[in-house]
């Protein structure tokens, strides 16, 4: 089923495209590194401001209001970045344990950062539940951090 | 000597063998090189988009400097021992690679343009630092400068890996 799928994904016209122009995928690979940078140090600085071990000048509802809008919209870019690599080589992700370790990762991530964000809604939170927040914080950024792991190790796990 | 044999024996210390050798290093050391240099390139962008009015507008510049330097000397030193150890494995081979020579020649643009920023218009950043002051031309085009010449790296960079 899957491999159907990928070898129907490989044969359009648009996944040709891309392979046929050998300056495609490593273009594509650098708009997705380039929105990692942004998504890994606004998630870092984020977090860090989260466990209280970075810019204290600012209030956490501040720093978040000051990094999640970035997070998102480089979220978004890799998305778009990320699936147009799928379409040019479907069997290097889709067959490949690495590739659904890093979405498992990611989702995890993407949920976490979600319910951050609903959290920061609530006036005083973060002052009251200190524990719960770096804990948050902690988690996340390991997740994060384990999202780029993955994704980089992609290339080193041999797909069936 | 000339760089030919030093590169040769670079590639000949049982370090650089070790990498050149094992199914794991090499991938290990340039995970951790990607997820520092997202950091320092990451860290980089955030000065310079202030720099160009397009973030930060309300942050004094030299809090944001000084909250963010430390970040990026941090993983730039983290980044440059593990690309060093990445290009030991097959020094003579990379050091020939066009993106790879141009990556080396991008390091030290971003490193002049950073030279001149400091000894130019950083010099008046008080007369800049606070907002609504907007930072002048030469600070904007450092700024800009310096975000074409890191996003560039990072394309060469992931080019080198296609030769």
């Amino acid at each position: 089923m899957l491999k159907q799928f990928c070898d129907w994904l490989v044969s359009t016209p648009a996944s040709e495209a891309i392979q046929n122009t050998f300056w495609m995928i490593p273009l594509i690979q650098s708009v997705h590194i380039v929105s990692i940078a942004i998504t890994v140090s606004a998630v870092t600085l984020l977090h860090f401001r989260l466990l209280g071990l970075t810019g204290r000048d600012q209030s956490v509802p501040e720093t978040a209001r000051r990094y999640l809008p970035w997070i998102w919209t480089a979220v978004a870019i890799l998305a778009c970045s990320g699936l147009l690599l799928i379409v040019a080589e479907p069997p290097r992700e889709l067959e490949n344990p690495m590739f659904w370790t890093k979405m498992t990762l990611l989702l995890c991530a993407l949920i976490f950062t979600a319910l951050f964000q609903v959290m920061l809604k609530r006036d005083g939170f973060w002052e009251r539940n200190r524990a719960l927040s770096a804990l948050i914080g902690i988690v996340s950024l390991l997740l994060w951090t384990g999202v780029v792991v993955a994704g980089r190790w992609i290339a080193y796990v041999v797909h069936s | 000597m000339n760089l030919h044999n030093l590169l040769s024996q670079l590639e000949a210390a049982p370090f650089a063998r070790a990498i050149r050798e094992s199914t794991w290093l090499f991938p290990t050391i340039e995970t951790v090189h990607v997820l520092f240099l997202t950091l320092t390139v990451g860290s980089i962008l955030i000065v310079d988009l202030r720099l160009l009015n397009l973030a930060s507008r309300n942050r004094p510049v030299k809090d944001l400097t000084a909250q963010l330097l430390p970040w990026t000397w941090t993983s730039f030193i983290i980044a440059a021992v593990t690309g060093s150890l990445l290009f030991s494995s097959a020094a003579t081979r990379y050091a020939q690679l066009w993106p790879f020579q141009a990556k080396m020649a991008g390091l030290a643009l971003a490193g002049l343009n950073m030279a001149v920023f400091h000894l130019g218009a950083y010099r008046g950043v008080d007369e800049w630092n606070r907002p609504p002051a907007a930072p002048p031309a030469a600070a904007r085009i450092a700024g800009g400068l310096s975000v074409a010449i890191w996003v560039t790296m990072i394309g060469l960079g992931r080019w080198i890996g296609f030769l």
